[in-house]
């Protein structure tokens, strides 16, 4: 079997007293769907942060790609391809869909220190986002404020601008989060249509797309990874049922 | 984009501003004083512009924004007292010192965010302040008379009314273009999604401390300038345009004229000093009159003066 994309090993975060973090062993190999599930507050975000770098942990070790990258900047680990998404929509609201995407591609195109050209007007920048765009089917929607988008459109954008970044593995917060049914169902075939081409930690709280999409699950509870699994191991967990998904049903 | 309409209304400023000597005196008018007035105008105009361009489109609200203003007239002034009146290397140090200063003080306050920002920006430049005031050598809280103006050309000489003016617009057009150009490179893109959301940017792979900490640069540099012209024009040395006050009226600009709008703060300045002018005529209170218009302002025209006109496409993103 090949090496692991990412390897969290023994990771570790508390806020004050709280525990959001408790050492957590986690693994995504090349190509893979590892989705994480959990209560509300179970520390899914938290651990999300801590491998896009916007979190400091407390101990522990991120390995991705062969390197270990806990010392490393959010835009560093960006540039080495790891790619997040927000549970909260986090669009330019104020930009074009075209500039926002166009903006990632900028991130990975060189220093910015260009001062003169204008970069809605960039070639280089427009062409590659508008390719992005119609491939995610946000293509005639390129000029609309990233604010006048639907809901759906928002986090279907969010996800543009992640893959934008060209990156190996994407980290995506609940891309369903907000969704009605009809919205989760696009993007559950979106997220489908992805697998393969990157790896994922999909964190989700709608069961269905877990369990259609991803390869393993790994269940959290106040920081603690208590299973993984396949999704139908998981499903027939004891444990897990009376934990998380006993809840539900 | 500018729409057609704010286009034209600020090419046609331009073109007033540039006719404006020879109408003031003209036969008819013959009010020469109004020269002096509007140059003083284009210089708070271009400080209040280079604000914006932190604060409006950077959420970058500095409020020692002046100090970059006085420490272009002690450029000039310190140079000119010791007789070193090259109107180039002054403009040198000027902007070289300028751009050190914005450094330092950019690397210690952009660490901090929000109210913090605000408050420290504050400190520094109330310490330079307190640094003008205790030097001694140039007039301390009194202030020094410049004696001469900086000299460029043999055949641009200064001390003409008409040629200090026009070095004040031309200064004033070229800093607004250069500014718009830099708002919608690259680089300001850059600057502006990180005013959106910081944390954003550093997911797509921005480290934007140093983009942001070069804004801060230009912005102080760009004020510096306005400095260095309004040193030549008062022919005035005085720690009191480094005072928070300053700092202060310049925020009152940019909101008056339209935070984030670059040209709206052009005629925020206008507007905040022909109403001083105005109101200062009824009563040495004319701050207590002024307050309420300005709540009016920012209560019912979010984007000030520039923003009351339609056409809503230079809006910076927040
Ligand atoms: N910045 C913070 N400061 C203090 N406590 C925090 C912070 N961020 C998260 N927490 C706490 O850590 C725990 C885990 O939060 P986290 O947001 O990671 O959960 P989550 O699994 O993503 O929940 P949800 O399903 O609601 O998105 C919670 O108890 C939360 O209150
Ligand atoms: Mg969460």
């Amino acid at each position: 079997m090949s090496e692991p994309l990412l390897k969290v090993e023994q990771l570790c975060k508390s806020f004050g007293g709280v525990v959001a973090t408790d050492n957590l062993d986690f693994d995504v190999m090349p190509g893979e769907i590892h989705a994480v599930i959990g209560p509300n507050g179970a520390g899914k975000t938290t651990f999300v942060a801590q491998i896009a770098g916007m979190l400091k942990s407390d101990s522990g070790s991120i390995t991705f790609d062969g390197n270990d990258i806990a010392g490393k900047t959010a835009p560093e680990r960006s540039h080495m391809g790891l790619a997040r998404s927000f549970q909260i929509t986090s669009v330019f609201k104020n930009f074009t869909a075209l500039e926002n995407v166009a903006l990632s591609i900028q991130a990975h195109a060189g220093h910015s220190f260009k001062f003169w050209k204008r970069a809605s007007g960039d070639k280089t920048l427009i062409e590659p986002a508008q390719k992005i765009l119609d491939d995610v089917g946000l293509g005639d929607k390129a000029l609309n404020l990233a604010g006048n988008l639907a809901h759906g459109q928002q986090r279907q954008l969010e996800i543009a601008m992640a893959l934008a970044t060209s990156p190996k593995m994407l980290l995506l917060d609940e891309p369903t989060a907000g969704m009605g049914t009809e919205e989760s169902e696009i993007m559950r075939k979106f997220l489908n249509d992805l697998k393969g081409d990157y790896s994922m930690l999909l964190i989700e709280h709608d069961m269905d797309t877990v369990f259609s999409l991803a390869d393993r699950v790994t269940v959290l509870v106040y920081g603690r990874g208590i299973a993984t699994g396949t999704p139908k191991e998981i499903r027939n967990n004891a444990e897990v049922r009376s934990a998380y998904l006993g809840e539900d049903e | 984009m500018l729409s057609k309409l704010k286009l034209s209304i600020l090419i046609g400023s331009f073109l007033i501003l540039a006719a404006l000597p020879m109408v003031a005196e003209s036969e008819m008018i013959d009010e020469p004083f109004y020269i002096d007035l509007m140059a003083r105008v284009m210089i708070f105009s271009i400080a209040a512009m280079s604000l914006d361009f932190i604060l409006g489109y950077g959420a970058m609200i500095s409020f020692g924004h002046a100090l970059y203003l006085g420490l272009g007239t002690y450029a000039v002034g310190i140079m000119a007292h010791y007789e070193l009146t090259n109107g180039w290397m002054q403009l040198l140090v000027c902007i070289s010192g300028t751009a050190f200063i914005a450094f330092i003080l950019g690397l210690i306050s952009l660490r901090t965010s929000g109210i913090y920002f605000i408050m420290i920006t504050f400190a520094l430049a109330q310490m330079f302040y307190f640094l003008g005031i205790s030097l001694e050598a140039f007039g301390g809280d009194d202030g020094l008379p410049i004696d001469t103006r900086s000299e460029f050309f043999s055949f641009f000489d200064l001390n003409e009314t008409w040629n200090m003016y026009y070095l004040i617009l031309g200064t004033l057009v070229v800093a607004a273009l250069v500014l718009w150009k830099i708002i919608n490179s690259r680089f300001g893109m850059v600057v502006r999604g990180s005013h959106s959301n910081d944390a954003r940017m550093q997911a797509i792979g921005f480290p934007t401390f140093k983009y942001r900490l070069a804004a801060f640069v230009i912005a102080g540099v760009v004020c510096g300038l306005a400095g260095f012209l309004l040193g030549n024009l008062t022919e005035f040395l005085t720690p009191e345009y480094m005072h928070w006050f300053r700092s202060g009226e310049l925020m009152i600009m940019v909101m008056v004229g339209g935070m984030g709008t670059l040209f709206g703060p052009l005629f925020g300045a206008f507007a905040y000093l022909m109403m001083e002018d105005f109101l200062a005529n009824f009563t040495e209170y004319w701050q207590f009159y002024f307050g309420p218009i300005l709540i009016l302002l920012v209560l019912f025209a979010k984007q000030g003066l520039w923003g009351m006109l339609p056409g809503k496409e230079d809006i910076s993103d927040e």
